[in-house]
């Protein structure tokens, strides 16, 4: 009950900062020096937000597409064999830091969104991928050998057996995704994409902590409410498929 | 009518089961019994083409389960596990339509079909119908499991195991249950267990199944009196031959003339019960319900098959 108050709190507090920043003027003061404006005003914060957050989503919407699609097909009989080379390529995009790919994608795809998509889109393939897989595969025998047994296609198990149980795990999966991904969108500004890494960048370069601070905060406190909105929607779900009693 | 015709399965040059023929009379129940690994599972697999038999067939009601594509052959038979297999994120109701929806039944004929396998199997419609299978208990999902199997109608059930995970208790009366409802609907049942007894009450014929082979098939007092070979012998125990033997038969078989005083037996009650409330009680002679005596020196003949024979 406490944490659900804390959370409306956080949700009510970051949306009267996104309307009207300049009304929290007196919280960055402190951190401001030789009278540097204390609220960042180049462009409006909420519209860097959405933007952020559009971002985010397309990216987490292509990788989870992407993924499952893998993890669906390496999970049947005809492409179990590509489950090694599928686990790599998701394995590289996870380690393949975001920053160079954010160098190798401008010379191809110039400034702006283009590259920081391509990079969060790579970033973000791993965890629903390798959730996907586990919830694929990770359903109890006696299910599948019923479904099998009862006459479904393979088809039919997919969508009515396989996806049904296994989607708990892949919204967890999800929920990493967005997470990581809305921290990682903030180096996106460093190649002209609009997020609000384009607050903490102009922080840093003016040596002014309190736009790294009101950037970082901002993405810090979606990233909670993301987590959280996730969270309490596998719990739904999981409860509905009847797996957690 | 089920005919197996020289089945066999092979895994890598390994025989799972080895040339196996038999034949299932139409509403009957044949016991498939064998150690684990004596290839009984596979066997029943091969008949709904979960597995792929590599040489012979299967002939149901004379017609071979190859022309068909499996997944329709396998809509058309009954098909029951152990640890049920529920979806768990259906309904009970859902459950039970699953294989209806997939034939193409109205809603209408569904939903009854629903009601009534639950109400034969002793579950209020109106109480389990919307259930999740994780809310009911471990007999009632099991009851759940065989009602789905039936929903289709089909001719031909088959169960691996279907009581392997009940408690004995439980166990006993969804064993008595079974044994009620094939009769009524005249299903024909191919059973795997690894329990004799269970093959033994409830099954009309017993097939041994030792290293992929059938040893013996036949009726289960022949398996018990007439052992084809020592592994049946072994299977059955030689400790509870007589007892399983007695199991077979109901009390009013034997039953004579005469008076007895104490509490009467059922009638339907076998002779294995009888034996066991005149041992219990120090009786010799046990009275039945709506008349007649059955004595012990009549069960002990019973359960001496072979000295019965020599005389």
């Amino acid at each position: 009950m406490t944490g659900r108050l804390l959370l409306l709190a956080a949700a009510l507090f970051l949306l009267a900062f996104l309307v009207s920043p300049g009304s929290f003027a007196w919280i960055f003061q402190t951190f401001t020096r030789n009278n540097a404006p204390a609220i960042y005003t180049q462009t409006p914060l909420w519209s860097l937000t959405l933007s952020h957050l559009a971002l985010v989503a397309l990216a987490v919407l292509a990788s989870t597409c992407v993924a499952l699609v893998l993890a669906v097909l390496v999970t049947r009989p005809p492409g179990r064999e590509f489950l090694p080379l599928a686990r790599t390529i998701t394995s590289v995009g996870q380690t393949f830091p975001p920053v160079a790919v954010l160098a190798l994608a401008v010379p191809v795809m110039g400034f702006g969104a283009g590259p920081t998509l391509v990079a969060l889109f790579l970033y973000g393939l791993l965890p629903v991928f390798e959730n996907a897989l586990a919830g694929l595969t990770g359903q109890p025998p006696s299910v599948a050998e019923a479904a099998q047994g009862m006459g479904l296609t393979p088809r039919q198990r997919l969508w009515q057996v396989d996806l049904p149980l296994a989607l708990p795990v892949i919204l967890t999966g999800m929920r990493l995704t967005a997470v990581i991904s809305l921290g990682t969108a903030t180096i996106g500004s460093t190649v002209a994409a609009r997020t609000l890494g384009e607050v903490i960048i102009a922080g840093l370069l003016s040596s002014n902590t309190a736009f790294v601070l009101q950037g970082g905060m901002v993405v810090g406190i979606i990233a909670v409410l993301i987590h959280e909105g996730f969270q309490a929607l596998e719990r739904i779900v999981a409860r509905r498929t009847g797996l957690n009693r | 009518m089920i005919e197996i015709r020289n089945l066999s399965k092979l895994y890598d040059g390994v025989a799972a089961v080895q040339d196996v023929s038999l034949t299932v009379e139409r509403g009957q129940i044949a016991a498939l019994v064998g150690t684990s690994g004596s290839g009984k599972t596979t066997l029943l697999r091969m008949i709904n083409r979960l597995v792929e038999p590599t040489s012979g067939q299967v002939l149901i009601e004379g017609k071979g389960t190859r022309l068909l594509p499996s997944h329709l052959l396998r809509r058309r038979i009954g098909y029951a596990i152990q640890g049920h297999g529920l979806f768990p994120h259906r309904t009970v109701g859902q459950n039970i339509a699953i294989v209806p929806r997939l034939l193409g039944w109205s809603a209408e004929q569904i939903r009854d079909r629903v009601d009534e396998l639950l109400a034969l199997f002793q579950l209020d419609p109106v109480a389990f119908r919307d259930r999740m299978p994780h809310e009911l208990s471990g007999g009632q999902q099991q009851r759940v499991g065989v009602a789905r199997a039936l929903a289709a109608r089909p001719d031909l059930l088959l169960m691996d195991e279907p009581f392997g995970a009940l408690d004995p208790v439980i166990r006993a009366k969804a064993q008595d249950d079974l044994r009620q409802i094939q009769r009524q609907l005249g299903t024909t049942l191919i059973l795997v267990t690894h329990d004799m007894e269970e093959a033994v009450s409830l099954g009309d014929r017993i097939a041994v199944m030792d290293k992929g082979r059938l040893v013996q098939y036949a009726p289960p007092a022949e398996i018990l009196t007439a052992p084809a070979t020592p592994f049946v012998r072994d299977l059955i125990g030689s400790d509870q031959r007589p007892f399983h033997l007695l199991s077979l038969t109901p009390v009013h078989a034997i039953a004579t003339e005469g008076k007895a005083e104490g509490a009467p037996l059922r009638r339907e009650a076998t002779l294995r019960d009888a034996l066991a409330e005149c041992l219990w009680s120090g009786r010799d002679v046990l009275p039945l319900e709506g008349g007649g005596v059955v004595t012990l020196a009549a069960l002990r003949a019973e359960a001496a098959p072979l000295a019965r024979a020599a005389e």
